[in-house]
């Protein structure tokens, strides 16, 4: 019977706004109204009531009028037993009072100086929900899931994540049940979390619920470009491009059913795997199913999916571990580790030519030398992986870029790390993966798979060598090394002036449908993912795809980087919005930005440089404006001379913001960003012939505010001081 | 010899009044429609003429005598003629129905009523920004002026097209230009019909058709959805609401006050009028356990929809509830109200008084009730009753222990509301229901009661089938009455009667499975949700596609022939029970059950029997629906749950 359900929710988003209202009290009487509400690393206030009612909460006093709209409006009194009044109506606005009672009083919790226990989220910033958000619903990552509760035992805990993780399905474990935690119970089964390992927990308590929801609407509001307050297209927008769903462990009490509701509301179902939870099956305001129950948990992850209508792409690969992107950060310590190749104590080198189409047999996974089952725990031993192309779209110069994709393949099965590159490569097994029968060969499988799966167009035939041997490593070894050498040379000569075709990316227009990214050699697309290279392997392979050449034509300004053709792209593929476009100038006429970008660069007029941000920075910048501030700023396909969004080896190119001085210009870099970078941005410097000048580059140790950066570039005699004004220099001679 | 109470009526509570009517010798409507026995087949067939004083002119229906009229009109004519002025006498009594709210929003606006206010601001704002009015900064009363203002002058429209005509499908409304039966003023085209069918206009009778299709038209998308909108802007926007019908609602112990016909004005009034502490105390100094009010027909319908208040009964238990004795006051307007009730005020202490400037009755005392007074007058109305009740004998009373609990007041915007909530409004989860083979369909079942058909028995019966397999019932009036009285209209009502499909969404929703949409101008609500489910999408890009259907199982007034020719215009399937006086010409009835559909992708079907009538309209609906490649239904239909009614006479 629908009506238990709907009854307990009317129940339990009675409590919640109860429970709000009165911490909302306590917290006027001991902060005062005007005490100020806010997430951290969010710029959209109380995302949720922003979203759907449109007001931004800032302080304690924004609060009161949506307390007393869910008071007034969404409060309902719970179905009669007999000649019930219609409920579903009542049990949504039960699910909406949910989410702004839960919401405001986890904002309270922050300005108490609520931190999240250890191993626990809390608020999930911006900047998660850029960098995860897009795959959501863009559809690379197939969905997340939020689970209310621990599993009955550790085992079932395990074994459902392990099936949400390789298909590659985001998990928020919350809440609790006497106690108990979902992630307790992972923790102790050894099962890592975070985001590298899709398991995200947000809190022990339903409330943390409300993390997971205000984290997947924001979504709506960057990528859907939803004005706050439209509330019935963004709650569409999450219905139909969010694939997200809940699961219950255990019989549901009313405050999981108030958050279930909520869920709900937002177009997300609810899988339970008590015996006593009637079902909601009639669809609408879910995709499917509402409310459907499962105590098989066998099939709970796969009736979750079928409920969502989530379309996953489950990778069967013959290898004996799982296999799939939620592995991708997973780490093989050296107590866990059954054996390595490469590393300090030995040599891994990994190799793709592209060969003629008789040379090989498709399919084909030599090992030359032995395999692994005699070796001893804990060794390392040299390994050499040679993949062989073939394929009449193939092109030597994809082999550096299928080669690439090594690092990646090998870090989908669970219990293999792989770090590093080409003869730098380091591959470790864990015990766990040797103990259910991953050996050297399965290398072979991966590769030869996915090579097939995602670059089917251009590889017509894979075959893969695996050694171990010896003599063939060495001479493997040797052959390797004169290739990198070749392909080094042939990359490190390519510049912008050198080729006449430019590369689109309109990737990103399904959500920043004005945005055009222009790829040149020397400059890669702004989410650091895409090199010319990149678009043009993408463009062999996909020819209407999303990266089109574009011949340069005649030039405009080579200093600022104008041409007429590209101009024409641009202005073409931006639905006419961006009429003049320059590859290589930050105040006049820049490139617009989707939302991806990894950094961006802004202007800092009093040191008469830039700085640059990346996204994981959270804290403040010498500009007044954090990262997520910055970004509402410069996404969108706008044009704002000044801002800028980019890779981060942007920097290291010769066409960085060149037009107005380059790489000198750089006066402020987080502290993170410059340490990552320092062994490249060095060797840039020196080749400018300014060795010390990474030093002289503030971070936030250094300075946040402008007054102080500016006292330490003067200090260290930063080179950006005495360059021409950046306000000051002069647009082209069209201008 | 008098047929049983069981031929009479299916309903308990009537059958029990009907036997202490006989035992009392009051005569009833049955007793005259016996008296009457047989009945006039010319007039049945349509075929008699009185148009001019050449005649009376009738045709032979079997080819032997008088073949065309003395001015030569064929019997296609003189049927043609006949059901075109029948149609403008219904539309005319919805769209006077209308006017008369307009005309009260405007006075309202105008402060020129006692009383009343704008109940419904967010309606009112979405009607005037629909017609175009800038409402930016202006008072709401200035705002309701210009919107009254408008709808006014579409009553007296002399070119052009009504207004809300575009409320109806893009394809719908080239339909009927393409025929040349949209509208142009709702006036002016009852006035056409009077006039085409003047002796010597029109003698074609598919012109004739499409003379009526415009007036029918006028109401239904005119007049009726006028009346509607008003009233909801008036009196407020129904929301689901609990209340009781049948005639145990009367109380002998209370001052009770049946108000009876069709208007939502004066009645308002006396629902407000009978919660001010004065007229209370009033009563209770009687000794009186305070004032029960109730309704009767459409009246009934409007405060049932806005207040919850009960449900006396429908169109046949009039009599019946005065013959309770129990009734203290009797306050009509318009329509449907019978000259027999006169009969009351004589046996009892029942005081019997009309209202409407427009209707008088003999032996019923006539108190005009205008807007400008509504309040004053509706005391003095309640102040009769509490003399009554003083007067009244106790002893006398008889009221039939029978109630039964509904749920009422689903309109188009409540739909969204009930189905989504404050930030979810939607039709998603009524056209998924359809669309995933839950529900097979949606039927409109409407109308009055009819002495040739069992009591409430037509209405019940088909819509018990109808919900057996799977097809979700709107109902309004007399119609909605009946089923309501029957149980049909509490929630539990689905796990007792409907097929799975529609169980699952009842549960989902926590609606029942026959949901009440008001009195018969509402059938406008059912056009409306037609279109809400158009626009929803997935299910076709015109009325006519989607899976539903309409019928008017136990019709009897020229409202009713209004209703389905508009419904049906609409692009809707729809079946009377009681054929059209229309059997004596063949071009007619064709034409109706036929051609019309080619026209505009409705038709209408004539089938007395409910279970029958049901099956048509569910074949037409596994029809519309195999046209639209849905789902297989998800389940298969109930088996029927035994019935404790009677068949029909």
């Amino acid at each position: 019977m629908s009506r238990k359900v709907f009854q307990a929710i009317i129940r339990g988003s009675h409590e919640f706004v109860e429970q709000a209202e009165k911490v909302w009290q306590e917290a006027v009487d001991k902060h005062g109204e005007g005490a100020e509400l806010k997430f951290p690393g969010t710029a959209f206030a109380l995302p949720m009531i922003l979203a759907l009612t449109g007001r931004k909460v800032q302080t304690l006093a924004d609060c009161e009028p949506v307390l007393k709209h869910c008071r007034e409006d969404l409060l309902h009194a719970a179905p009669a037993n007999q000649s019930w009044l219609p409920y579903l109506g009542h049990g949504l606005d039960g699910g909406a009072a949910t989410l702004f009672a839960q919401e405001i009083v986890c904002a309270i919790d922050y300005l108490n100086g609520y931190k999240p226990q250890e191993g626990y989220h809390g608020f999930l910033t911006d900047t998660s929900m850029r960098e995860l958000g897009i795959q959501l619903v863009d559809g690379r990552m197939p969905g997340f899931a939020a689970i209310l509760g621990p599993a009955p035992t550790e085992e079932i805990a395990v074994d459902v994540v392990r099936e949400l993780q390789k298909r590659s399905i985001l998990i928020f474990p919350f809440a609790n049940r006497d106690g108990k935690t979902l992630k307790e119970q992972l923790d102790n089964q050894k099962v890592q979390m975070g985001w590298d390992t899709y398991i995200v927990p947000t809190g022990p308590r339903t409330l943390d619920g409300i993390y997971v929801l205000n984290w997947a609407v924001r979504s709506a509001l960057t990528f859907g470009g939803l004005k706050p307050g439209d509330f019935q297209k963004i709650l569409q927008y999450s219905r139909d491009r969010v694939f997200a769903f809940g699961i219950t462990f255990g019989s549901i009490p009313d405050d999981w059913y108030a958050t279930g509701a909520a869920s709900i509301l937002m177009g997300y179902p609810v899988v339970s795997d008590s015996e006593d939870t009637p079902e909601v099956r009639p669809t609408g305001v879910t995709t499917y199913e509402a409310l459907v129950r499962e105590t098989d948990y066998e099939q709970l992850v796969p009736t979750c999916i079928e409920v969502r209508g989530v379309k996953v792409k489950v990778e069967e690969i013959d290898i004996p571990v799982a296999f799939a992107a939620a592995f991708e950060g997973e780490r093989v310590r050296r107590g866990d580790m059954q054996v390595e190749f490469g590393g300090k104590n030995a040599h891994c080198v990994e190799f793709l030519r592209m060969v003629d189409m008789e040379e090989i047999t498709d399919g084909e996974i030599e090992l030359v030398g032995s395999d692994i089952d005699d070796v001893e725990v804990g060794a390392a031993i040299d390994l050499g992986i040679e993949v062989m192309v073939a394929g009449r779209e193939m092109q030597e110069d994809f082999e550096a870029i299928l080669e690439r994709q090594i690092h990646r393949y090998l870090n989908h099965p669970t219990g293999v790390m792989h770090i590093g590159q080409r003869h730098l490569a380091w591959l470790r097994f864990s015990k766990t993966a040797f103990e259910k029968g991953f050996r050297i060969k399965h290398i072979g499988n991966i590769l030869y798979a996915k090579i097939h799966d995602e670059y089917g167009k251009i590889a017509d035939k894979v075959a893969v060598r695996l050694i171990t041997e010896k003599d063939e490593f060495a001479s493997l070894l040797q052959r390797a090394r004169e290739a990198y050498r070749a392909r080094d040379a042939r990359l490190a000569g390519l510049t912008d002036e050198e080729v006449d075709l430019f590369y689109s990316c309109t990737l990103c227009q399904t959500f920043a449908p004005n945005h055009v990214c222009v790829v040149s050699p020397e400059r890669p697309g702004l989410c650091g993912a895409y090199s010319w290279l990149d678009c043009k392997a993408a463009f062999q392979i996909s020819p209407e795809g999303c990266n089109q050449p574009i011949s340069k034509g005649r030039t405009i300004d080579a200093a600022m980087g104008e041409w007429e053709n590209v101009n024409k792209f641009v202005y073409e593929n931006s639905n006419r919005t961006v009429e003049r476009y320059c590859q290589y100038s930050l105040m006049n006429h820049p490139m617009t930005s989707c939302g991806c970008f990894e950094c961006i660069i802004c202007i800092v007029p009093e040191a008469n440089g830039v700085l640059v941000v990346n996204r994981e920075y959270m804290g403040m910048t010498p500009i007044g404006m954090e990262f997520s501030t910055l970004a509402g700023q410069v996404g969108g396909g706008v044009q704002t001379p000044g801002f800028l969004g980019i890779g981060r080896r942007y920097m290291l190119s010769k066409k960085f913001i060149s037009y107005e001085g380059g790489f000198h210009r750089i006066v402020w870099l987080p502290r993170e960003l410059k340490d990552e970078l320092r062994e490249d941005l060095v060797a840039r410097a020196e080749e400018l012939g300014t060795p010390d000048f990474v030093d002289k580059i503030a971070d936030e140790t250094i300075a946040t505010d402008g007054a102080s950066l500016v006292e330490f570039l003067t200090k260290v005699d930063h080179p950006a001081l005495k360059m021409e004004s950046l306000l000051g220099v002069p647009g082209s001679r069209r201008d | 010899m008098a047929s049983s109470s069981e031929q009479r009526s299916s309903d308990p509570a009537s059958q029990e009044m009907i036997e202490h009517a006989a035992a009392c010798g009051f005569e009833l409507a049955w007793d005259r429609y016996e008296a009457m026995l047989p009945q006039c087949d010319f007039g049945k067939l349509g075929i008699c003429c009185r148009n001019c004083s050449m005649g009376p002119c009738r045709i032979d229906p079997f080819g032997e005598g008088a073949q065309r009229g003395i001015c030569g009109a064929t019997a296609d004519t003189i049927v043609a003629r006949n059901l075109a002025r029948a149609t403008a006498a219904g539309a005319a009594a919805h769209s006077d129905h209308g006017r008369d709210i307009t005309h009260a929003l405007l006075l309202t606006a105008r402060g020129k009523t006692e009383g009343y206010k704008i109940n419904n601001e967010k309606k009112l704002r979405k009607l005037a920004s629909e017609f175009g009015i800038e409402t930016a900064d202006k008072d709401l009363k200035v705002i309701a002026t210009e919107v009254a203002e408008l709808a006014l002058a579409d009553f007296g429209r002399q070119e052009g097209e009504l207004r809300l005509v575009s409320r109806a499908p893009e394809p719908l409304q080239k339909k009927w230009r393409q025929l040349g039966v949209t509208p142009t003023g709702i006036d002016a085209d009852i006035v056409r019909v009077m006039h085409a069918t003047h002796i010597g206009v029109d003698t074609d009778p598919l012109h004739l058709m499409k003379t009526l299709i415009r007036t029918a038209l006028s109401d239904g998308w005119g007049g009726s959805m006028y009346a509607t909108d008003f009233s909801d802007v008036l009196f407020g926007g129904p929301e689901p609401i609990r209340s009781h019908a049948n005639l145990g609602v009367l109380r002998p112990e209370a001052v009770n006050v049946v108000v009876h016909g069709h208007e939502p004005t004066l009645s308002e009034a006396i629902v407000a009028a009978a919660q001010m502490p004065d007229i209370r105390k009033e009563a209770q100094d009687a000794g009186a356990d305070g004032i029960q009010l109730s309704g009767m027909c459409c009246t009934a319908t409007e405060i049932l929809m806005r207040h919850g208040i009960p449900v006396a009964g429908n169109f046949l238990q009039q009599e019946l509830a005065l013959a309770t004795g129990a009734v203290d006051a009797m306050v009509v307007d318009v329509q449907c109200i019978m000259p027999a009730i006169a009969d009351y005020g004589k046996r009892f202490s029942t005081r019997l008084i009309s209202t409407s400037k427009k209707a008088a009755f003999p032996g019923i005392k006539h108190m005009v009730f205008d807007e400008e007074h509504a309040l004053t007058s509706a005391k003095e109305l309640l102040r009769e009753a509490i003399e009554a009740f003083k007067e009244r004998d106790p002893k006398e009373a008889v009221v039939p222990d029978v109630v039964e609990e509904l749920i009422a007041g689903y309109t188009v915007e409540s739909i969204f509301t009930t189905l989504g909530g404050t930030y979810r409004p939607l039709f998603r989860p009524l056209n998924h229901g359809i669309m995933d083979g839950r529900i097979r369909g949606v039927a409109g079942v409407v109308g009055c009661n009819n002495v040739k058909i069992t009591h409430d028995w037509g209405h019940v019966e088909m819509v018990k089938e109808l919900i057996r397999n799977d097809v979700l019932v709107l109902q309004t009036g007399c119609a909605a009455t009946a089923c309501a009285k029957a149980g049909l209209m509490r929630p539990e009502a689905a796990e007792q009667y409907a097929g799975k499909g529609l169980q699952e969404i009842c549960d989902a929703v926590g609606i029942s499975p026959v949901l009440h949409v008001g009195s018969c101008v509402d059938n406008s609500r059912i056009l409306l949700a037609c279109v809400e489910m158009v626009k929803e999408g997935g299910l076709g890009d015109d009325i006519s596609e989607l899976p539903v259907a309409g019928a008017a199982p136990e019709w009897m007034s020229e409202k009713a022939i209004s209703i389905a020719t508009y419904v049906a215009a609409s692009g809707i399937f729809t079946v009377c029970a009681e054929p059209f006086p229309v059997m004596g010409s063949k071009i007619v009835r064709e034409y109706l059950t036929g051609g019309m559909e080619d026209d505009l992708g409705g038709m209408l079907a004539f089938e007395r029997d409910p279970i029958a009538a049901a099956h048509l309209m569910i074949d037409h609906i596994n029809k519309k629906r195999a046209a639209l490649h849905l789902s297989e239904m998800m389940y298969e239909a109930r088996e029927p749950v035994e019935s404790e009614a009677v068949p029909a006479k």
